[in-house]
């Protein structure tokens, strides 16, 4: 088992989010979802609002990752996301907010409403409370 | 000589001068050992920005970006000048800012130099100054900028840009050499400068990457945020810088208030002691007259 496992680094701008070895993860490519094992062929690609599920220790783990980047290489992946939250750490009740703020904002139809910003910031709550209930 | 009493006051007034000073520049430590954190904490971040980037350029192909590739003619120049929000931090401010104009005024013949102010200084300085355009200001950074403070100055300069109203931009930044200097720097942000072509690259070259969805499509995602961390690093880089200058004048500031504190005790000491003589002399005197 032990010698199956490939680093996953996230790196965000506030810092290394995490460095583990885990078995196998799941990106949320821009192309669509992807799985990534041992000795994947080097890649990168751009990545989704979306989630990245990861199995260490025979256990599945979320992190919500807001866009980004991936590059796999050497059984090293690295993720290069704006932001990232385990699911942990995830603030339920202000990703709620988020949503119906956004929510709101999307209806009224304003004639000033960014409509692409007001669309993620719904999407990155969205993705916020599905990783928070998912663990 | 002045009387004890008023020598005293004087003392006391420096006393608590020399205690503000000291508490600012054990406030500024903090605050400059938190922005180095934030500082260290996106150095991996950008480095592998970098990393991929000169990967995807190094494949070979040419692609096209306004962001990389130099307008043919500049007409418009865009200057991002970074000063703090705040005084008492010795040459600091004034230094930058000095340099900034130096700059600007070396802009070409024929080419429009505007400035986008950041920090309540520069705005002060480049107020008294009509002769520069002002694009915008921001100010209130606070004491660590954060991500989106970053984010929103590069979208704003990455939108000025791609719309064509600038065509170059230069940010103007304290570079962090240590805690004592900090020298006034200028640096291309866009279009975006790619080192040349050297052997480290060739090593990179060997690993066949699979693109998804495609080089150019990754260049576009990637340069972007590339703009992004370099802006927000010059940021963080520049208040360090801001912190680190007032640590210093206020420590100065100290230790001349200790000097000054030491002058006056003596000259306390010595007028108290010409008092007391006097006194003698009086009571020596009228028992001499007595005998």
């Amino acid at each position: 088992m032990a010698e199956n496992l490939i680093r996953l680094d996230i790196v965000t701008p506030a810092g290394l989010l995490m460095s583990e070895n885990v078995a196998a993860l799941n990106l949320p490519a821009s192309m669509g979802s992807m799985g990534v094992l041992k000795n994947h062929a080097p890649l990168m690609t751009s990545l989704d609002i979306g989630i990245v599920k990861y199995i260490k220790d025979d256990k599945a783990h979320f992190l919500a990752v807001h866009g980004g980047f991936a590059e796999v290489k050497e059984n090293v992946v690295i993720i290069l996301a704006d932001s990232a939250e385990k699911s942990g750490d995830i603030d339920v009740a202000r990703a709620m907010a988020a949503q119906k703020r956004a929510e709101e904002r999307l209806k009224q139809r304003e004639a000033d409403l960014d409509v692409l910003r007001a669309e993620m910031a719904l999407r990155r709550a969205i993705i916020r409370i599905k990783v928070s209930q998912m663990s | 000589m002045a009387s004890t009493r008023d020598i005293r006051r004087r003392i006391k007034s420096v006393i608590s001068t020399q205690k503000i000073t000291k508490a600012m520049k054990m406030v500024s430590a903090a605050k400059l050992r938190k922005t180095q954190g934030t500082l260290v904490a996106i150095r991996p971040y950008s480095d592998k920005i970098q990393e991929v980037m000169d990967h995807l350029l190094s494949g070979g192909e040419d692609y096209k970006t306004p962001f990389l590739t130099p307008r043919e003619e500049v007409k418009n120049i865009l200057y991002i000048v970074i000063a703090g929000d705040r005084g008492l931090c010795g040459g600091f401010n004034s230094n930058v800012l000095r340099f900034a104009e130096q700059q600007i005024q070396a802009t070409p013949e024929g080419v429009n130099a505007s400035v986008l102010l950041i920090g309540n200084k520069a705005r002060e300085y480049f107020r008294s100054r009509p002769q520069y355009e002002i694009m915008d200001v921001f100010t209130n950074i606070g004491d660590t900028p954060n991500v989106s403070q970053g984010k929103a100055l590069s979208d704003y300069v990455i939108k000025k840009y791609l719309d064509g109203e600038v065509d170059e931009v230069h940010m103007i930044y304290s570079k962090f050499q240590s805690v004592m200097t900090q020298i006034p720097s200028a640096a291309q942000v866009l279009p975006i400068q790619v080192a040349e072509a050297d052997e480290n690259k060739e090593v990179h070259a060997e690993t066949e990457y699979i693109f998804e969805p495609g080089g150019k499509e990754l260049l576009d995602v990637i340069l972007p945020k590339c703009v992004d961390s370099s802006i927000y690093r010059l940021l963080l880089e520049s208040k360090a810088g801001e912190h680190g200058a007032r640590m210093t004048a206020m420590d100065s500031a100290t230790d001349n208030a200790s000097e000054l504190i030491d002058k006056l005790t003596l000259s306390l000491n010595r007028a108290r002691q010409a008092q007391i003589t006097t006194e003698i002399n009086e009571i020596v005197g009228g028992a001499a007259a007595l005998e």
